[in-house]
C-alpha cells in the first residue's frame, strides 16, 4: 500500500506492505539507519521512535499504522550541527558506549525531558524517574549510571 | 576527553554492519541442528520449495578445511554428512537469498535428518565418561597448581593440621553476554579475494581462522571490523563461525552476503559463560591465619574445546584469591558435553573462582566472629607477597587503597528487620568482597603473542594508530588517541585511529583479557614517543611510521609445564560493598547500594574508565540476582529477551564507584587492565549480603527469588 | 502477497469490516501480535483500530468507561484511576515500560486474555464488564469473570469486537489492592499477580473478590478465598483464613519464567498480606 508520512518534519511517501514493520520501513525504505534492531520483540528499546508524540517499539508497530502520521526518529533529535540537550549530554557525561542502544535511549529521553516528566524535589528523585521512565530501553555496557547522570543534566538544562 | 565516537553514536551517524550500503547483497540464514547429539545421515530440500532463487551450501562447499581454527581445530564450519551433531542448534546447512523473508523461508525447507545418539548434559555425567565426546574422558583441559607441598599426602598433612576447615561447593551459572548489537558479518569475494566486515572484537581472530577454511593465503583474507554494538568476550571467538557461513554463501552465490542473528537465534546458538562447579577448602590455624586452600573447579565446556582452556586457566589462577597462603592446592577440569560451546565473557574463569573463595571468606569470618572485611584486610596479599604460583608482587598492589576507600564511605550497615509499602516483611543485610583481576594475557601469552602496534605520520601530515585492537564500546579509539596525543605532543584533532583492517594494521593481539589499554596502547605510547625522536630529521611529505613490538617488564616469567611462576604482568585489585533488601512476600533480593573501589593503575580517562567499572558491575549484580540460562535437553529454553532478562534501568541502583590508581610501571602513565576486574567480585557480594540479610548461607548464583523461597527454612 | 489493510473511521464501519472479514487480524497497539512479527506468517488483513475515536478514553460518570482502544498510559494518568482505581492504574504502571504503555491498549489486554495480562485480575476484582459489538447484532455486555473462558480463549465471537470495559467504583469502606510479582522490577512478564477489593464494615470484610494472574490457564477469582473471609476482620486471622483456603484453590505451573511451588508460596502471601 502507499503509506505517506512525516518523517524527521519530511513528508514522504512509500509503498510497502502494511504487515511491514515501522522499524523496517525506516532503516529500508527510508533508509534511516539510526533506529537499530535489537530483539525484534519489544523489550529492549533499541528501536524506539516517537510517533505522533508518543516513545514507541518501531518493531511493534506496522507500517499501515503510520499512514498519515508524525514519525521522529535519532536523526531529527538534532537540528543541524547542533545536538539535543540529551544528545550532547549522553557524549559529555559518558552516557554511550557501544552505541548500539543510544539512538532508542537518545529518543526515549528526549522525550521525557522535552515533556518534562522528569520531575522530582531532590536529585535522588529526579533520578528514580528517569529510571522508571527509561526502563523499557536496555542498555548492557554502562550499569546506567552515566546516562542517568545525563538524562538528569538535560532535564536540568531544559527546565 | 569525551569520546571521539560519542557525536556519531548519538546522532545514529554511527554506522554497524547492517547498516552497511551493500548494493545486491543477499541475506544468508542457518539451517541448525534440533538435535543435541548424533549423527548428520543426510540433508534433504523440500522439493515443493522454490529453490530457484535460493543458494543453498553444506560442508561440501567449504573451501578449504572444516573447521573453526582456534586452540584446537574441532569445530565444524558446518557439520557434514557422516559426521557427529555435537550440540542442538549447530550449524548444519545455509541458504542465501535475495531476501532475508526467502532465505528464513528456504532455511525452513532444509531438513537434516539426524540419527540420534544418548547425549551428556552435566558435568558428572560428562565425568562419568560412559559417553564418550572429547578423547577417552572427556576431559578437555586440566590444569593442576600446587605451592608449598610436594604430593596430595603432604598437603593433606597440612588441612590435618588446621584448626578449622572450612568446606563448600559452589555454583555459578551459564550467563548470556546479551550485546545489543546481535552477531553480524558479511563477505565479498573481489578478484580471488575474500573480504569479511562484521562485528567482532578480533580481526586477526577471524583471519586465522579464515586462512584455512577458505584455502587461502594471508593476502587473500582481508577482515575489518564494523562499529561494533557490544562484546564483553561473546564476539571473541563466535565471529570466526559466521564469517565462514557469509564468506562460504558469497562465494556460492557470487555475489555479498550478510548474515544478521536474530536475538532468539544468538542467545540459542552463540557462546556463554562456563557454568562451574568448585569446591573449596579453606584451612585455618587456632588465630584464623589460613594454613592451606584447596580448589577443584569443574567447568562445563559445552559440545567443542573452543576457548575453553584459557578461559579455565583464569579460572584456576585466581581460585586461591588475593589472599596469604603458604600451601595451595588448585586443580581445574573444564569438561565435553552436548550444550552449545561456552566461551569467553568478561571475567574468563575467574568471576567463576572468585565467587567461590568470597563466599569461603565469608563463612570463615562468620566461623571466627571477626568483622568481614576486617577479616579481608588481615589475610589479604600485599607488595612483597607471594600469590598461589609463586609469584612475588613487586608493584601496583592497591589492597590497602582499596580497602581504606570502602571503609571511608561504608558507614553503618542497614537496619535488619523493616516493613515495605504493601506491609510486607523486609530484611537487609550487607555484604562485602576483596578481590583481584591479572591483567594481560596468562604467563607467557603476552610474549609469545608478541602484539605489535604502529604510530605513523602520514604523508598529508597527519598522525595514525594502527592497531588490531578494536572499539567495542570500551572506548580504545578515544583512549588510544589520548595517549598518543600526549606522548607526540600533538593535538589530539590530528589524531585518526584507523579502522582495523588485517590489511592495514599489524597484529596487536585479540581485545580480550583487559589488555587494550595496558598492553597495545603501552605499545602505541612507545612507538609515539618514538615517532616522535624520529620527526625531526624526517624528510617533510613522506610516511614516517614506527612499529613496536610487546616486551614483557624485566622479572615476568611463568611456567606452563609446573604452573609457576609470574602468572600476570600485575593485578588490579578492588572492594566492593552490596548492601540488599529482601521482600519476604515475594522473596526477591534487590540490590540497594553497590560501592566498588577499584585500583586501575592510572585513569587515562576517568569518564570511561568509570563506565567500564560501572558495566561490568551491573553484569555482575544481573549475574548474582536474575540472569539466567535455562537448558532442557541441550537447548536453551528461554531464548528470547523476554524470558531470558538482563537488568534495566529499574534494576540498577546507583553505583558508588571509587578509582584507586596505584601505578603500575609499565603500562601507559601507570595504567593497568580494568575492563574485566568489576565483573569478578559483586556476585560474591550480593550472596554474602543475602546471607546476611536472612542467616543462611546462599552458596549457587543466580540467587532468584525461587532460590531464596526455597531457602525458608534456613533463615535465622 | 501483501496484506490488505483497512482503518475504518468509525465504529460501525469496523464492525461491517469485521463481520466481512472475521479472519483478518485486528490491530491496535501492537504490543503482543507484532512481536516477532517477521517470523509470523502475514495475516490475510489488518483491521487497525488504532486511535479509533469511538473506542478511546476514558470517562467517569456512575462508573468508569475505559475504551478498548485506550492505552495504558492514558489510563494510568487519568484523575478519575488515579483517584478511585488505584489497583488499575498500578497494574497500568507496571505493563512493560513506556514504550509499551504508549501503544498497549485495554482492548488487546482482554482480546488476547493471558494468564499473564497485568490488568485482567484486576478487571476480575473490580467484576468489570465488558461492553462486545457486531454488526449483526449491536451491543452487549458480558461480565470479564465470563468472558475468558481458557488459555487465550474468550467469549469473543468471530464478528464482535470489545468496545469497553465499565468498572464500578469503591464504596468507601473498600480496601483495593494490587501487587505484581515479575521477573525484574520494570518491562517483565509476571509470574504471579493479585488484585483484590475488599468491602467493609468497619474491621469487618462485608464481601471480597480476590482474582491471581500466572496460577492458571487465565486469569482467576478465588472464590475459596472470597468466602473463607467473609465475616472476618483485617488482621492475621484473616490473612491465615485467605492462605489456608487459597492453598488448595490453585494449581500453578512451572514454566522457564518461574516454578509452580514458588508461584503458590507468593500467591498465598500476596493474598494473605490483602487481608492483613
Amino acid at each position: 500500500m502507499k503509506i505517506t508520512l512525516t518523517i524527521n518534519g519530511e513528508r514522504r511517501e512509500v509503498d510497502a506492505s502494511p504487515w511491514k514493520r515501522l522499524l523496517d520501513l525506516v532503516r529500508e525504505d527510508l533508509r534511516l539507519t539510526g533506529t537499530k534492531e535489537g530483539c525484534g520483540e519489544g523489550e529492549c528499546g533499541a528501536c524506539s521512535v516517537m510517533l505522533d508524540g508518543e516513545v514507541v517499539n518501531s518493531c511493534l508497530v506496522a507500517a499501515g499504522q503510520c499512514d498519515g502520521r508524525t514519525v521522529t526518529t535519532v536523526e531529527g533529535l538534532a537540528h543541524g550541527d547542533v545536538l539535543h540537550a540529551v544528545q550532547r549530554e549522553l557524549v559529555a557525561c559518558g552516557g554511550a558506549q557501544c552505541g548500539i542502544c543510544t539512538p532508542g535511549i537518545a529518543v526515549c529521553a528526549a522525550h521525557v525531558v522535552d515533556r518534562g516528566l522528569i520531575r522530582g524535589k531532590n536529585d535522588h528523585e529526579a533520578r528514580e524517574t528517569v529510571r522508571a521512565l527509561l526502563a523499557g530501553n536496555i542498555c548492557r555496557c554502562t550499569g546506567y549510571q552515566l546516562i542517568v547522570d545525563a538524562v538528569v543534566n538535560a532535564a536540568r538544562e531544559t527546565r | 576527553m569525551p569520546r571521539i565516537d560519542g557525536v556519531a553514536k548519538v546522532t545514529g551517524r554511527a554506522r554497524y554492519l547492517d547498516d552497511l550500503d551493500a548494493p545486491g547483497v543477499w541475506y544468508g540464514a542457518t539451517v541448525r541442528s534440533t538435535v543435541a547429539h548424533g549423527v548428520l545421515e543426510a540433508i534433504d530440500l523440500d522439493p515443493g520449495f522454490d529453490w530457484s532463487r535460493v543458494v543453498v551450501a553444506t560442508a561440501a562447499d567449504v573451501p578449504g578445511q572444516n573447521y573453526i581454527a582456534l586452540i584446537e581445530n574441532d569445530q565444524p564450519a558446518l557439520v557434514a554428512v557422516g559426521k557427529p551433531v555435537m550440540h542442538v542448534d549447530e550449524a548444519i546447512a545455509l541458504v542465501a537469498a535475495p531476501t532475508k523473508e526467502l532465505a528464513m523461508a528456504a532455511a525452513k525447507a532444509v531438513r537434516p535428518r539426524v540419527r540420534g545418539l544418548p547425549a551428556v548434559f552435566s558435568v558428572e555425567d560428562s565425568l562419568a565418561a560412559n559417553e564418550k565426546l572429547y578423547g577417552t574422558d572427556n576431559v578437555f583441559k586440566q590444569f593442576m597448581i600446587r605451592k608449598g607441598h610436594a604430593s596430595d599426602a603432604d598437603f593433606e598433612a597440612v588441612i590435618a593440621k588446621a584448626a578449622h576447615v572450612i568446606e563448600g561447593t559452589y555454583y555459578t551459572s551459564p550467563q548470556e553476554q546479551m550485546y545489543i548489537e546481535p552477531q553480524a558479518m558479511m563477505a565479498e569475494w573481489r578478484d580471488g579475494r575474500c573480504h569479511i566486515v562484521g562485528s567482532m572484537q578480533c580481526p586477526y581472530y577471524v583471519h586465522k581462522a579464515m586462512k584455512p577454511l577458505l584455502g587461502l593465503g594471508a593476502e587473500d583474507v582481508v577482515i575489518t571490523q564494523s562499529v561494533t554494538g557490544g562484546g564483553f568476550g561473546g564476539k571473541e571467538e563466535y565471529p570466526s563461525m559466521l564469517a565462514a557461513h557469509v564468506a562460504v554463501l558469497a562465494k556460492k552465490a557470487g555475489r555479498a552476503v550478510k548474515i544478521v542473528y536474530d536475538r532468539d537465534e544468538d542467545i540459542a546458538a552463540t557462546t556463554k559463560r562456563h557454568p562451574a562447579y568448585t569446591r573449596h577448602r579453606l584451612a585455618v590455624d587456632q588465630r584464623g591465619d589460613v594454613l592451606a586452600i584447596d580448589v577443584d573447579c569443574v567447568m562445563d565446556g559445552g559440545a567443542y574445546l573452543t576457548l575453553s582452556p584459557v578461559v579455565l586457566s583464569r579460572g584456576v589462577l585466581h581460585a586461591a584469591g588475593p589472599y596469604r597462603c603458604p600451601v595451595v592446592r588448585v586443580r581445574g577440569r573444564v569438561v565435553a558435553t552436548n550444550h552449545p560451546p561456552h566461551g569467553a565473557f568478561r571475567g574468563f574463569g575467574a568471576p567463576q573462582t572468585t565467587f567461590a573463595y568470597e563466599r569461603q571468606i565469608e563463612k570463615l569470618a562468620i566461623h571466627l566472629g571477626e568483622d568481614p572485611l576486617q577479616l579481608r584486610k588481615r589475610l589479604a596479599l600485599r607488595k612483597g607477597d607471594t600469590t598461589a604460583t609463586g609469584q612475588e608482587l613487586g608493584f601496583s598492589v592497591g589492597t590497602d587503597e582499596v580497602i581504606a576507600a570502602v571503609e571511608r564511605v561504608a558507614g553503618p550497615p542497614p537496619v535488619r528487620e523493616g516493613t515495605g509499602p504493601n506491609g510486607e516483611p523486609l530484611r537487609r543485610g550487607r555484604g562485602y568482597v576483596f578481590y583481584f583481576h591479572g591483567a594481560g594475557f596468562t604467563g607467557s601469552g603476552e610474549s609469545r603473542l608478541a602484539g605489535r602496534a604502529t604510530v605513523a605520520r602520514t604523508t598529508s601530515g597527519r598522525y595514525e594508530v594502527r592497531s588490531s585492537s578494536t572499539d567495542i564500546g570500551q572506548g580504545a579509539i578515544t583512549i588510544f588517541t589520548q595517549i598518543a596525543s600526549q606522548a607526540l605532543g600533538v593535538d589530539a584533532s590530528l589524531i585518526d585511529v584507523i579502522d582495523p583492517t588485517t590489511s592495514l594494521v599489524p597484529d596487536s593481539g585479540p581485545t580480550v583479557a583487559s589488555r587494550t589499554c595496558m598492553v597495545v596502547g603501552g605499545l602505541v605510547e612507545r612507538a609515539a614517543k618514538e615517532l616522535r625522536e624520529k620527526l625531526p630529521s624526517a624528510p617533510a611529505g613522506e610516511e614516517v611510521a614506527v612499529t613496536m613490538q610487546y616486551e614483557p617488564p624485566p622479572g615476568i616469567h611463568f611456567d606452563d609445564a609446573t604452573y609457576t611462576g609470574a602468572a600476570y604482568p600485575c593485578f588490579g585489585w578492588a572492594c566492593c560493598l552490596v548492601d540488599v533488601t529482601v521482600d519476604l512476600d515475594t522473596y526477591e533480593a534487590r540490590v540497594d547500594r553497590c560501592v566498588q573501589a577499584i585500583d586501575v593503575g592510572k585513569a587515562i580517562n576517568p569518564v570511561i574508565v568509570k563506565g567500564q567499572i560501572e558495566g561490568g558491575t551491573l553484569q555482575a549484580l544481573g549475574w548474582a540476582l536474575l540472569e539466567n540460562i535455562v537448558y532442557r535437553e541441550g537447548k536453551v529454553a528461554n531464548a528470547n529477551m523476554t524470558n531470558c532478562i538482563v537488568p534495566t534501568f529499574a534494576d540498577a541502583p546507583d553505583l558508588e564507584t571509587i578509582l584507586v590508581e596505584v601505578p603500575y610501571p609499565f603500562g601507559p602513565s601507570g595504567a593497568k587492565g580494568v575492563g574485566e576486574i568489576p565483573m569478578d567480585g559483586p556476585a560474591a557480594a550480593v550472596a554474602n549480603a543475602v546471607g546476611d540479610a536472612l542467616g543462611c548461607a546462599f552458596d549457587g548464583i543466580p540467587i532468584l527469588p525461587e532460590v531464596i523461597a526455597a531457602s525458608r527454612a534456613r533463615w535465622s | 502477497m501483501s496484506s490488505a489493510y483497512i482503518r475504518p473511521r468509525s465504529l460501525a464501519e469496523a464492525l461491517d469490516a469485521k463481520a466481512q472479514h472475521p479472519d483478518w487480524m485486528v490491530l491496535a497497539g501492537g504490543t503482543d501480535l507484532m512481536v516477532n512479527a517477521t517470523h509470523r506468517p502475514e495475516p490475510a488483513g489488518i483491521l487497525d483500530l488504532w486511535r479509533l475515536p469511538e473506542l478511546r478514553g476514558v470517562t467517569m460518570t456512575d462508573v468508569l468507561t475505559i475504551g478498548a482502544g485506550t492505552t495504558w498510559l492514558e489510563v494510568e494518568h487519568h484523575a478519575a484511576v488515579l483517584e478511585r482505581f488505584g489497583p488499575l492504574a498500578a497494574a497500568a504502571r507496571e505493563i512493560g515500560a513506556l514504550q509499551i504503555q504508549a501503544r498497549g491498549t485495554l482492548g488487546g489486554n482482554v482480546g488476547t486474555s493471558s494468564p499473564v495480562g497485568d490488568s485482567l485480575p484486576v478487571l476480575l476484582a473490580f467484576d468489570a464488564e465488558l461492553e462486545l459489538a457486531s454488526a449483526a447484532r449491536g451491543r452487549r455486555r458480558i461480565p470479564y469473570r465470563e468472558f475468558c473462558t481458557g488459555y487465550r480463549k474468550t467469549q469473543l465471537a468471530a464478528d464482535e469486537l470489545i468496545v469497553a470495559a465499565h468498572l464500578r467504583p469503591p464504596a468507601t469502606r473498600t480496601r483495593t489492592t494490587w501487587r505484581k510479582v515479575g521477573t525484574r522490577r520494570a518491562q517483565s512478564i509476571s509470574k504471579v499477580m493479585g488484585a483484590a477489593f475488599i468491602e467493609l464494615d468497619g474491621d469487618v470484610v462485608t464481601r471480597a473478590r480476590v482474582a491471581l494472574g500466572a496460577v492458571a490457564d487465565r486469569p482467576i477469582r478465588i472464590a475459596a478465598v472470597e468466602q473463607a473471609v467473609t465475616g472476618l476482620a483485617l488482621g492475621a486471622k484473616a490473612a491465615e483464613a485467605a492462605r489456608a483456603a487459597l492453598r488448595s484453590a490453585i494449581k500453578p505451573i512451572d514454566d522457564v519464567r518461574s516454578t509452580a511451588t514458588y508461584r503458590r508460596d507468593v500467591a498465598e502471601n500476596l493474598v494473605a498480606r490483602f487481608f492483613s
